[in-house]
C-alpha cells in the first residue's frame, strides 16, 4: 500500500513537471533568455552604422554604452529621464497612497450608496493610459480645461504650462551626483558600524567602518581631486511639466489603492474596533494607531505595484505629452526613440537594462520576501 | 443628535464633491465629443454643448473599426488561452506541490514585474524569425506568454482557498490526477475564470507598447488606433474624445457590471489572503 | 540548507540568462568591420511590365491636413492601375516623428510596406541604403527617362555609386517665413530681412502684445534652428558644417546658438503643446505675427483653410536667407522584401510621372521635383518657389533628413531640448561637436 502511494506520488510529480514544463520553457526563453539577450546587446556597438541591415555587424565593447549614458556628452536627456523617473515614482506613490487611504477611511463607515462611490473612485483604473492621456491632454491644455477653473470664481485664468513648462525646481548639478548619493550611504554605513560593534560583531563593524571612512574621504578630499564625471556643469531637477503626468497618474490609480486599503480595513476584526473604542480612542486615534499599522502588508504590495507602474509610464506620457517632450521624459520613451528612431540598438538596450535594474531594486527583495512567506 | 446630522450632511456633501472631481475628465470627454467641431473652443471647454452632435461617434467608429475588431479578436483569444494555461498551472502550484515548485513559482512570478522594454528587441527578432511579426497572431503569442506569471498567480491564490479535504475525499473516491482536476477543480473554478478573464481582457485591451512595436497598421489594436487619432493634434478634438470613449467602453461596461470580480482580480493580484 | 538553495537559485538564473543570450544573440560578429554595403548585395529592380494586381501598402506620415495631396496621387495611380488595391497606411505626426519609429519596427520585423515615404538625402542613404534595405531603381529611371527630367543635384541625393534608391515626388522649401500682410500693416511692421532687423521688429510687436514668432512642438524648433543657422552663417559655412569642414565649436556656430537663444525669447510659451498647424493658426488668427515653417504650411493654408496666397497670407525667405533655398524632398522607394514589387514599380512610375506630380504638389504646397512641370497648375506661392528653386543657391535641410543621418538628427533633438532648458550656447555647440563625431558627420 505504502509503495503504491509513493509510486503515485512519484508519477504525480512527473505529471506536474510535465504540465508546467511548457510554461517554464516559454518563460525561460521569453523572459530570462530575452533579458540575457538584451544585456548582451547593451554591451555591443550594434547600431553605429548599418544597424538596420539584415545581419548587422556587432562588436563587443563592454560597458561603453553605460558609461556614455551617465557621463557622456550627449545623454543629458537620459540623465534627466532618470531624474524624472525618481520623481514620478515618489510622487505617484505618495499621492496614490495618501489619497487612496483617505478615500478608504471615508468609505469605511456606514456610507449610503457605498457601491456607487466606490465605483466612481475606481473607474479610472479600468481605462488604458492611452485613453487617460488623450483626455487629460485636453484638460491640461494651456488655455483651457483646468487652467480655466479659477475663472469660475471670478479669478483670472491660470497660466501654468502643465506639460510644456520648462521650469525646474530642486535642481542639482550632475557632477555632484556621487557626493549626493554618498552622503546618505555614508550615514547608513556609519549606523551599521555602530550597530554591529554594539552587537559584538567586530569584523562586520570594522568593514562598515572602513567603508564609511572611504566615503568620507571621497566627500571631503577626493571629490576635489578626481576629475568630475562630467566635464561641464549640468543641472537636473524636478521638472514642473511632470506634474500634469503625475496628476493624471494619481487620478487613475488612487481608486486602486483605495480598494486595497478598504479591503484591508474591512478585514480588521470588529473586536479590534470595539476594543479601541472601549479604550477611549477616538476615530482619528483608531486609524492612526491601530488601523494603519495593521494594513502595512497592503501598503507594501501597493508600493511594489505602483513603483513598477511608474516605470511603465510609457503609454501615459506618449499619449499625454508626446514622445518628443523632453521635460516629461522617461527612460522607457527614450529607449523606444533611441532604438527605433535613431537605430542605436545597443544604446537603447542599455537604457532598457537600467530601467530593468531600477525595477529589480524594488522587485527582487519583494519576490524573496513573498517567496519566504509562502514557504513558512 | 442634531450636530450628528449636520456632520453627516457635510460629510456627504464632501463625498459628492470628491466624486465630482473624479468625474471631471469623463465629463470633459463627453461634452467635447458631443460638440460640433466648429463649436469647440478652449475658452468654452467646460460648457455643455448647445446642440448635441452624435456625428463624432459614427466618424470615430468608422476610423477605428478595424482596430476595434482587432482588439476584440486579440483580447478574447489571448484571454481564453491564457486562462486555461493559468488554471492548469495554478492547479499544479497549489494542489500538487513538489520539491522546488516554490522556487519555480517565484521565478515565474518575476516576469510579472519587469518593464517590457527589456525584452522588446529580442521579442521582436523572435516573432520575426517565426513569421509572426506584424500580425495579430504575434500579439496573441506575446500576451499569452507574458500573461503566464499573473494568471498562474491568480489561479494559485484561488485554488489555495479550496480546502485540501475536498481533494482528499476525491482521491478516496478513486479520482486520479486529471480526474481531480476535471471533476473537482474545474467546476469550482468558474469564479476564478471570471476574475482572470476580466483581468486579462482589460490588460490586453489596454496594452499599447507591443501594439505599436509589433503590428502592422492592419493589425493595430485600439490603443494604437486611438493614439493615431489623437496624435495628429488635430484641431477638431471631438473625434479623439469620441474615440477615447469607444476605446474605454468595453472595459467600462465590464467594470460597471462585473465590478465585483474586477476588484477581486485587482486585490488577489497583490494582496495575499 | 538555506545557503545551498540560494546558490541553486542564483545558478539557475545565471544559466538561464547565458543560455538565452547564447541562443538569441543573432547577428554576425565579425572581427573586422565589413564595408557596410558590399556591391555584390545590391538588388536591382526587375521591370517585367506585368499588369500589377493585389494589395499595395503605401506608408507615409501624410495624414490629416496633408492627406488630400496623397489622395490625389493615389487617384492618379488607381486610374492607371485599377487592379491594385491601395492600402494607405499613415502615421500622424509632422516631419514623420512618429512614423519613422513605426517604420523601423516594420522593416526590422521583416514585414516592410510595399513602398514608404522617406526624405531624400542622408535619411534615405544613411539609414536604409547602407543597411542594404533598398532596391536599386536605376533601370526604372532609365526606362522612364527620369535621368533627364530630375535635377542633377537631386539625383545625387537619392543615389550613390551603387545605384539610385528612390523616386522623389516633390520639393519643399524649409526657410520660409509666413505672415498675414494686412496684420503686419495694422501693427506697423514689415517682414524683417535679417535677424537684427527681426529683433527690432519683434520688440515693436511685443510692445503691442503680439507674439512675434509662433512656434510649435519639438521638431518645429529644430526646423527654426536651420533657418537661424543659415541666416547667421550664410550658405557657404552652412554647407561646410555638414561636410565636416567647419567645426561645431567655431565661434561662428556658437553665435548661431546665441542668436537662437535671442529668437526663442520672442516665441509663445505654450509651444511644446502645439502642432505645426496650430502654430500656423496663431499667425492666421492674428495672435502671432510670423511663423517659420516649410511650405507645407502654404498647402495647409490654401487647401485646408481655403485662404488665398498673397492676399490672405504672405511669405518671404526667413531672415538673412534671401537668395538661398533650404530644400527637402519626399520620395518613395522599393524596400527589399516588399511583397508586391510589380505594384510598387507601378506606384513609383506614378510618383515620378508628370501627371502624378502635378496632381500631388499643388495640393501639398510643394513644387514638382521634375524640371518640366506645368506651372500654370500651381498657385502664386508655388510659382514663386519654383522660380527660386531654379535661381537660388540650394542647401539641404537638417530637420528633414537631407544633410545628416537619423542618428545625428535624433541626438540633435536631445541637444536642442537641453539647450531650450539651459540656454547655454557654448555647451550646445560642444555637444553638437560630440554627436557630429559620433554619427560620422562629414565623413
Amino acid at each position: 500500500m505504502a509503495a503504491t502511494i509513493s509510486k503515485t506520488r512519484q508519477r504525480d510529480k512527473l505529471t506536474s513537471i510535465f504540465i508546467i514544463l511548457p510554461s517554464i520553457i516559454l518563460v525561460g526563453i521569453f523572459i530570462y533568455g530575452f533579458i540575457g539577450t538584451t544585456i548582451y546587446t547593451s554591451l555591443t556597438d550594434w547600431g553605429k552604422s548599418a544597424g538596420l541591415a539584415l545581419n548587422p555587424v556587432k562588436h563587443f565593447i563592454g560597458l561603453g554604452n553605460y558609461k556614455d549614458l551617465f557621463t557622456g556628452f550627449i545623454h543629458s536627456r537620459f540623465r534627466q529621464d532618470v531624474t524624472n523617473t525618481i520623481f514620478y515614482s515618489l510622487f505617484l506613490l505618495a499621492g496614490t497612497l495618501a489619497l487612496g487611504l483617505f478615500l478608504a477611511i471615508l468609505l469605511d463607515r456606514a456610507v449610503k450608496y457605498e457601491g456607487l462611490f466606490r465605483t466612481i473612485f475606481l473607474y479610472p483604473m479600468s481605462l488604458s493610459f492611452i485613453v487617460t492621456g488623450t483626455i487629460w491632454r485636453w484638460l491640461l491644455s494651456p488655455n483651457g480645461g483646468i487652467n480655466l477653473i479659477p475663472t469660475a470664481f471670478g479669478l483670472p485664468k491660470s497660466n501654468f504650462l502643465w506639460i510644456s513648462s520648462r521650469t525646474s525646481i530642486l535642481t542639482f548639478n550632475w557632477q555632484n551626483l556621487p557626493t549626493i548619493l554618498f552622503i546618505p550611504l555614508g550615514l547608513l554605513t556609519l549606523f551599521l558600524t555602530f550597530r554591529n560593534i554594539r552587537k559584538n560583531k567586530m569584523t562586520r563593524g570594522i568593514v562598515y567602518g572602513i567603508i564609511t571612512l572611504l566615503l568620507l574621504l571621497y566627500i571631503t578630499v577626493l571629490r576635489n581631486i578626481i576629475p568630475p564625471i562630467l566635464p561641464f556643469k549640468e543641472k537636473h531637477g524636478l521638472n514642473l511639466a511632470t506634474l500634469g503626468i503625475i496628476m493624471a497618474g494619481i487620478w487613475q490609480y488612487s481608486g486602486y489603492t483605495m480598494a486595497l486599503y478598504l479591503a484591508g480595513l474591512r478585514g480588521l476584526s470588529e473586536s479590534m474596533k470595539e476594543a479601541a473604542r472601549l479604550d477611549g480612542a477616538n476615530e482619528f486615534q483608531y486609524y492612526w494607531k491601530i488601523a494603519i499599522p495593521n494594513v502595512k502588508p497592503i501598503t507594501l504590495s501597493a508600493v511594489i505595484i505602483l513603483a513598477h507602474i511608474s516605470l511603465k509610464l510609457f503609454d501615459l506620457i506618449y499619449a499625454l505629452a508626446g514622445a518628443d517632450n523632453i521635460n516629461t521624459g522617461h527612460p522607457a520613451i527614450n529607449m523606444y526613440l533611441t532604438t527605433f528612431r535613431a537605430n542605436q540598438f545597443a544604446s537603447g538596450a542599455s537604457m532598457a537594462v537600467i530601467l530593468f535594474v531600477l525595477a529589480a531594486l524594488f522587485i527582487i527583495p519583494y519576490m524573496i520576501h513573498s517567496h519566504r512567506e509562502r514557504k513558512y | 443628535m442634531k450636530t450628528q446630522n449636520v456632520k453627516r450632511i457635510i460629510f456627504y456633501i464632501f463625498l459628492v464633491l470628491l466624486i465630482g472631481i473624479y468625474l471631471v475628465p469623463m465629463y470633459m470627454a463627453l461634452i467635447t465629443s458631443l460638440k460640433e467641431p466648429s463649436k469647440i473652443n478652449l475658452l468654452t471647454s467646460w460648457s455643455f454643448p448647445a446642440k448635441l452632435n452624435f456625428g463624432s461617434y459614427s466618424r470615430a467608429f468608422k476610423l477605428l473599426k478595424t482596430d476595434v475588431s482587432n482588439s476584440l479578436i486579440l483580447a478574447i483569444s489571448a484571454t481564453v488561452l491564457s486562462s486555461f494555461i493559468g488554471s492548469i498551472n495554478g492547479y499544479v502550484f497549489s494542489k500538487n506541490k513538489f520539491r522546488g515548485s516554490e522556487i519555480v513559482f517565484t521565478l515565474l512570478l518575476f516576469g510579472m514585474f519587469i518593464p517590457y522594454q527589456i525584452i522588446l528587441i529580442p521579442l521582436f527578432q523572435v516573432l520575426k524569425s517565426i513569421g509572426l511579426y506584424g500580425s495579430l497572431g504575434g500579439l496573441v503569442v506575446a500576451h499569452v506568454i507574458y500573461g503566464i506569471p499573473i494568471v498562474t498567480l491568480l489561479f494559485r491564490n484561488f485554488y489555495d482557498q479550496i480546502p485540501g479535504s475536498i481533494m482528499e475525499s476525491g482521491r478516496l473516491d478513486g479520482a486520479g490526477y486529471f480526474g481531480l482536476y476535471t471533476r473537482l477543480i474545474l467546476p469550482l473554478s468558474i469564479p476564478g475564470f471570471v476574475v482572470v478573464g476580466i483581468w486579462q481582457f482589460t490588460q490586453i485591451w489596454n496594452e499599447f507598447l507591443w501594439g505599436i512595436t509589433l503590428t502592422k497598421p492592419s493589425a493595430n489594436p485600439i490603443t494604437v488606433g486611438l493614439s493615431q487619432l489623437a496624435g495628429g493634434q488635430a484641431v477638431s478634438w471631438n473625434i479623439p474624445m469620441a474615440g477615447a470613449f469607444l476605446a474605454a467602453l468595453p472595459v467600462l461596461l465590464i467594470y460597471i457590471f462585473l465590478g465585483k470580480y474586477f476588484i477581486k482580480g485587482l486585490l488577489s493580484g497583490s494582496v495575499k489572503e | 540548507m538555506m545557503k545551498r538553495r540560494k546558490v541553486l537559485f542564483l545558478a539557475l538564473i545565471v544559466s538561464l540568462l547565458t543560455a538565452g543570450s547564447g541562443v538569441f544573440a543573432n547577428g554576425t560578429q565579425e572581427k573586422a568591420a565589413a564595408p557596410a554595403a558590399a556591391k555584390a548585395n545590391v538588388q536591382q529592380v526587375v521591370l517585367d511590365n506585368k499588369t500589377p494586381g493585389g494589395d499595395l501598402e503605401i506608408f507615409s506620415w501624410w495624414a490629416g491636413d496633408e492627406g488630400p495631396a496623397l489622395a490625389a496621387l493615389i487617384k492618379v495611380f488607381k486610374a492607371n492601375y485599377p487592379g491594385v488595391n491601395v492600402i494607405n497606411a499613415t502615421i500622424t505626426g509632422g516631419s514623420g516623428v512618429n512614423a519613422k519609429a513605426v517604420l523601423k519596427t516594420r522593416m526590422l520585423g521583416g514585414s516592410p510596406p510595399d513602398s514608404f515615404q522617406v526624405h531624400a538625402g542622408q535619411e534615405l542613404i544613411g539609414t536604409w541604403v547602407i543597411a542594404n534595405r533598398m532596391v536599386d531603381l536605376t533601370p526604372l529611371f532609365k526606362e522612364e527617362g527620369w535621368l533627364k527630367v530630375f535635377p542633377k543635384d537631386l539625383l545625387n541625393l537619392i543615389g550613390t555609386k551603387d545605384g539610385i534608391w528612390s523616386v522623389p515626388v516633390n520639393i519643399h522649401r524649409s526657410n520660409v517665413m509666413w505672415y498675414v500682410p494686412a496684420n503686419l500693416k495694422k501693427w506697423g511692421v514689415t517682414a524683417p530681412k535679417s535677424w537684427d532687423e527681426f529683433f527690432t521688429t519683434a520688440d515693436k510687436l511685443k510692445a503691442q502684445g503680439i507674439i512675434p514668432l509662433a512656434l510649435g512642438q519639438a521638431w518645429t524648433v529644430n526646423h527654426l534652428w536651420e533657418s537661424v543657422a543659415l541666416g547667421v552663417l550664410g550658405a557657404d559655412d552652412y554647407d561646410a558644417l555638414w561636410k565636416g569642414k567647419l567645426s561645431w565649436t567655431d565661434p561662428k556656430v556658437v553665435n548661431v546658438w546665441k542668436t537662437m537663444d535671442k529668437v526663442l525669447k520672442y516665441t509663445n510659451k505654450d509651444a511644446a503643446s502645439l502642432s505645426w498647424q496650430q502654430a500656423t493658426d496663431m499667425v492666421v488668427h492674428g495672435q502671432a505675427a510670423f511663423n517659420i515653417m516649410g511650405d507645407w504650411a502654404s498647402g495647409y493654408m490654401s487647401t485646408t483653410l481655403k485662404l488665398t496666397p498673397k492676399k490672405d497670407y504672405g511669405w518671404s525667405p526667413s531672415p538673412g536667407t534671401n537668395g538661398t533655398f533650404i530644400f527637402l524632398a519626399d520620395s518613395f522607394g522599393l524596400p527589399v522584401g516588399a511583397k508586391n514589387p510589380d505594384a510598387t514599380v507601378a506606384w513609383l512610375k506614378t510618383c515620378g510621372s508628370k501627371k502624378g506630380q502635378d496632381a500631388f504638389n499643388p495640393l501639398k504646397g510643394s513644387i514638382s521635383a521634375r524640371t518640366d512641370s506645368d506651372l500654370s497648375l500651381y498657385n502664386v506661392y508655388s510659382q514663386s518657389a519654383a522660380k527660386d528653386w531654379a535661381s537660388n543657391r540650394i542647401v539641404g535641410s537638417l530637420t528633414h533628413g537631407v544633410v545628416a543621418n537619423e542618428g545625428f538628427m535624433n541626438d540633435f533633438s536631445s541637444v536642442m531640448e537641453m539647450f531650450m532648458n539651459n540656454r547655454d550656447a557654448q555647451q550646445a555647440a560642444n555637444a553638437c561637436q560630440a554627436i557630429a563625431i559620433q554619427n560620422g558627420i562629414g565623413k
